[in-house]
């Protein structure tokens, strides 16, 4: 039996989670005030994911950055391949919220969306 | 001059909430005036998520969340006037306020409105204000300057950073500066608590292995033309740098997160009075100041912790504004006293025994909604204890609350039929007990 | 060829800069940071002394007296901050009327008009917020505040205006004294070459206003040797928000316990407190210490019913140049003639500064005169401020150029239209402390927070360079470090930074 406790990041509430994992392999989480709590636990023990968030150049406009993101969370080891990629990116203006500006982003599967208009 | 019927001071979240508000409740004539070139305030630069949990059940970054509501604003076809400043707000006739403006169209103009809604927001506490010793390099920044310079400008303020202060701009800013290939070498905190959320400590500095020093303070800064390195030192109970505890840390970047100062330069000139506390203007139920027709929301009011209550707390100042102007056409809004003639025309509300302040600071019962938050923060950590509210020595709530962190924002509800149950009530007080 | 190098541009060199500008001389200021003022002139009181201070008969005396007369003319002449606001030297003690009566009598003696001994129903009549446990005072009416920088840039700009020629960044290494003829016995006078990291200038006559380094300097061409000590002095500036806590400047008289701290508002309504005094080494250490701020805190508190410590916004240090003669040597050098020392300019070197001007420029007319020139513009204008404009000024200002309605600084109220001005007027600023000495941009409770990057970003455009080349105040004070994305420029400034760890290591 194994236990870890960690706070939880799905909501700025910050839940002290216990999250106990017996021999069997069965995770059972405690101190969680919602469901997402719950998964959270679950997928720091077996499969840790974050959103990130950064910007990317937009051609032609030196000093100018549009806001992105991860459309969904990605696996923490791949944060840092995710911002190597994204130094490389420029985008052509017009930018919409929800854009897609790169698809697949460091072979995760999961594209980067703009979170901010641009003209 | 040009006249409205709300002129709000800030087009931020709480500015843009407010407007929405006021127009949703039918009172169309606003105006929103905001000093920088977009409409959206501070969020433009907060990239990262977190935002819009409680207001619109998902995980949002703060452009987006922005973009919400200056959609709604845009929809309602409300005006605003962008890198214009108000350079003062005084009186006028018949309860009326005038507003000094200056832009590059118009020049200096003025405008006057019945009512006005402040929601300036705030700004951070500069190095000056801390009393650290040492040079006066170049490569200090307050964490918001250097999130501007980063998001918004693509420009690195440093490469190796010590960060002092556990705000959550500064954990925040721990992160975006490591995931732009700085190296964040430490938090240090002065107090033994962090001052932001929990959720930042574990995604913005224990992901990437930053480590936070509580009780730590910077009691030296090295380097005259740029930063060079920075001397922490262990801090006693009384916050004094225990000698023999001081440790160099080169880095060529500070970034300060100590805490942020509602911007009220505008409100006191105008006779505003304020909360020592919060630095921010007392309020009633309404969210309106000492000065009738002048309301106040988001952290030009407190310093909030979550937008989404920047955003709860700003509707509720526009409706409140749109209120006022229909009902007197600017004069003070008469309370409703039907059957209430046991009950005082207000109710004072105060902080005691760990609870720092209380927004608002008094009620009028004649004029309160159905219900009424009361939003707090408590002064230090506390564990497994109790929020409990009295109507004068009368316990009427005892809430358990496993943590109670200053870094977070607090809020009861209290019900206006409890309120009007209460014969001769004069003062609800907020506390902490064991 | 240049007729006079004067070496450093703080308030004595560019003082003596304008007054050497009236005649037909060819003057060369030299100066080793990126601005006018980067010196002891930027860190102090910014107090004008009434004049009771200095010991009679000294040149110290002298100065300060004339000085102080001169300034009102001169503020309004090349429009930089003054005001007369009046000083108190207060006693907490009833023994120290003794000490008051001297300083009364000194100053008579220096001729220092007006001067009263008052006891606490006229101070509180005064200052109504003063400590109650002030039993006396020395009051003088002529005492005063004057704006540093706004001073020390005012003379220097009026120089430049009437052709002095200012090369900043220009570290002097090494002086040499060269008989002109050949003769080493110097008989047919001397010519000086300055040798700097720019190069070599040449000129018969050098004045040495450096500062903490006059002595330095004096000592590579003279045998008679100077020493100076820096003296530090630590300050801590109020909000102005508490700015009306005293109207006068309010000192503490000396006591056994030590130099009292003194508290007064300056021209732009800030409260100061300071100065601490600390003999040191490092002639560099411009840093505040822990100790020193608590110091100033602690003994200013004295002087008020409360002070509001919570209202800091910022904290400096300044050096003050202390030659062991403790008095001004301002003149020609006995071994090296042409060589003008203006060395020890410690307190009241500010409020002298003005007759420094007078002095030396008289003192060069006994050794090298020269004609007046026709055309001297004795009348600067300074940059019109937006803050304390009529509205009417500000109407007229922003129809000339729209930048005047364009606020950069929230906290001062200061717009891009001064900016622009700051940058482009004779000796412009080149760097943030250069826009907020002459601006106050970023000089406000926030201390540049919001304005600093737009700053960066108006300085940058106007002077057609990258923002990564912008300092706070030349050198390696560089505000950014190059892009956060894959930007050619990011890499350099990755390699560059580098490189420099590499040589400090």
């Amino acid at each position: 039996m194994q236990v870890r406790e960690m706070t939880c990041i799905r909501c700025p509430l910050g839940c002290a989670l216990k999250a106990v994992t017996e021999e069997d392999g069965n995770i059972t989480v405690t101190g969680n005030t919602c469901n997402r709590g719950a998964d959270y636990a679950r997928n720091e023990l077996t499969n840790p994911r974050r959103m990130v968030t950064s910007t990317v150049r937009i051609k032609g406009r030196k000093g100018q950055m549009v806001p992105v993101k991860t459309a969904e969370d990605i696996p923490k080891g791949k944060i840092m391949e995710c911002m190597e990629a994204l130094r490389q990116v420029e985008v052509a203006l017009p930018v919409k919220i929800g854009d897609v500006l790169v698809k697949d982003i460091a072979g995760t599967g999961v594209d980067i969306v703009a979170t901010n208009h641009a003209e | 001059m040009r006249q409205v019927d709300i002129a709000i001071v800030g087009g931020g979240p709480a500015g843009l909430a407010a407007a929405v508000a006021a127009v949703t409740a039918g009172t169309p004539d606003v105006l929103i005036l905001e000093r920088d070139n977009k409409l959206g305030g501070i969020l433009n630069q907060c990239i990262h998520n977190g935002f819009g949990l409680h207001t619109f059940q998902e995980e949002l970054t703060g452009p987006e969340y922005a973009a919400r509501f200056i959609d709604m604003a845009k929809e309602l076809q409300i005006p605003y006037e962008l890198d214009t400043m108000v350079l003062s707000i005084a009186s006028g006739e018949e309860g009326r306020k005038v507003l000094t403006l200056m832009n590059r169209r118009d020049g200096l103009f003025y405008v006057e409105a019945k009512a006005v809604i402040l929601a300036m927001g705030c700004r951070e506490r500069p190095r000056g204000a801390l009393n650290i010793p040492g040079y006066r390099p170049a490569g200090i920044y307050c964490a918001g300057t250097a999130q501007r310079y980063v998001n918004m400008e693509g420009r690195m303020p440093g490469r190796e950073v010590v960060i002092l202060g556990s705000g959550d701009i500064g954990l925040i800013m721990a992160r975006r500066m490591t995931l732009e290939g700085a190296k964040v070498k430490v938090v240090a905190e002065l107090m033994p608590y962090s001052g932001g959320l929990k959720r930042n400590i574990v995604q913005c500095l224990d992901d990437y292995g930053i480590p936070l020093k509580l009780s730590h303070t910077v009691v030296d800064i090295d380097g005259k033309d740029r930063v060079r390195g920075v001397t922490l030192a262990q801090v006693d109970e009384n916050l004094k740098p225990v000698s023999g505890t001081e440790e160099y840390i080169s880095c060529d970047t500070l970034l300060l997160s100590c805490g942020l100062i509602p911007e009220n330069e505008l409100s006191t000139g105008l006779g505003v009075a304020l909360n020592r506390v919060t630095g921010g203007p007392f309020v009633n139920e309404s969210l309106e100041t000492n000065v009738s027709g002048v309301f106040a929301c988001g952290n030009v009011l407190h310093v909030h912790d979550l937008v989404d209550y920047v955003s709860e707390e700003a509707k509720k100042a526009g409706e409140k504004a749109a209120a006022y102007v229909q009902k007197s056409g600017g004069q003070a809004a008469s309370q409703d006293m039907t059957n209430m003639s046991k009950i005082a025309a207000e109710v004072s509300v105060t902080a005691k025994d760990g609870v720092r302040y209380t927004v608002p600071s008094t009620i009028r019962p004649g004029c309160m909604d159905d219900a009424q938050i009361i939003r707090f923060r408590v002064g230090q950590v506390y564990r497994n204890a109790h929020v409990s509210v009295y109507f004068d020595d009368k316990r009427v709530m005892k809430l358990k609350k496993p943590v109670l962190a200053p870094g977070e924002m607090e809020q009861v509800k209290i019900k206006k039929a409890d309120i009007l149950a209460q014969e001769g009530l004069s003062t609800i007080t907020i506390k902490i007990e064991a | 060829m240049t007729d006079v190098i004067i070496i450093g541009a703080g308030v004595s060199g560019a003082a003596i800069a304008r007054e050497l500008s009236r005649y037909e001389r060819k003057v060369l200021v030299l100066d080793k940071e990126s601005d006018v003022c980067e010196g002891t002139s930027k860190a102090n009181s910014g107090i004008v002394h009434a004049g009771h201070d200095a010991v009679p008969g000294t040149l110290k005396a002298r100065l300060n007296v004339e000085g102080n007369r001169m300034m009102e003319t001169l503020s309004r002449e090349l429009d930089f901050p003054f005001k007369r606001n009046g000083s108190l030297v207060v006693s907490f003690e009833e023994e120290g009327r003794k000490g008051l009566s001297e300083l009364l009598e000194r100053g008579r003696k220096n001729g220092v008009e007006g001067l009263c001994i008052v006891g606490p129903d006229k101070i509180k009549e005064l200052e109504p917020d003063i400590s109650g446990d002030v039993k006396a005072a020395l009051y003088a009416p002529t005492g005063g505040i004057v704006c540093p920088f706004g001073l020390t840039i005012a003379l220097a700009e009026n120089a430049c205006e009437n052709g002095v020629e200012f090369k900043l960044d220009t570290t002097v290494e090494k002086i040499e004294k060269l008989p002109v003829s050949g003769d080493e016995s110097g008989k047919g006078g001397f010519l000086y070459r300055v040798c700097t990291d720019k190069g070599c200038f040449e000129a018969p006559v050098v004045i040495n206003a450096a500062g903490v380094y006059a002595d330095v300097l004096h000592n590579m061409v003279s045998e008679k040797k100077l020493h100076i000590t820096a003296r530090r002095g630590e300050y801590c500036l109020l909000d102005r928000a508490v700015g009306n806590l005293v109207s006068h400047t309010i000192f503490q008289l000396p006591t056994k316990m030590g130099k009292g701290i003194l508290v007064t508002p300056t021209v732009h309504g800030n409260l100061l407190l300071g100065p601490t005094a600390e003999d040191i080494e490092d002639r560099e250490a411009t840093c505040t210490t822990g100790e020193g701020m608590a110091k100033v805190l602690e003994k200013a508190a004295k002087s008020l019913k409360a002070l509001p410590v919570k209202s800091v916004i910022t904290s400096f240090a300044g050096l003050r140049a202390h030659e062991d003669g403790g008095d001004f040597v301002i003149e020609e050098a006995k071994d090296a003639p042409g060589f003008i020392d203006v060395a020890g300019i410690e307190s009241p070197g500010l409020t002298c500064a003005p007759a420094i001007g007078v002095y030396v420029a008289q003192l060069l007319q006994g050794i090298r005169p020269a004609a007046l020139k026709k055309d001297f513009k004795a009348v600067r204008k300074g940059i019109p401020s937006m803050s304390l404009a009529t509205d009417e000024e500000k109407q007229r200002l922003i129809k000339e150029n729209p930048a005047y309605a364009n606020v950069i600084c929230r906290c001062e109220q200061v717009t891009e239209g001064e900016i622009l001005a700051a940058i482009h007027r004779p000796l412009g600023a080149v760097t943030l402390d250069g826009i907020k000495r002459r601006t106050r941009a970023g000089m406000g409770r926030c201390q540049a927070g919001f304005c600093a990057p737009k700053t960066v970003e108006i300085l940058a455009r106007e002077l057609s360079v990258d923002m990564d080349r912008i300092t706070k105040s030349g050198k390696e004070s560089g505000f950014l470090t190059g892009y956060n994305k894959g930007y050619a420029e990011s890499r350099e400034a990755f390699v560059s930074m580098g490189k420099r760890e590499e040589a400090q290591a």
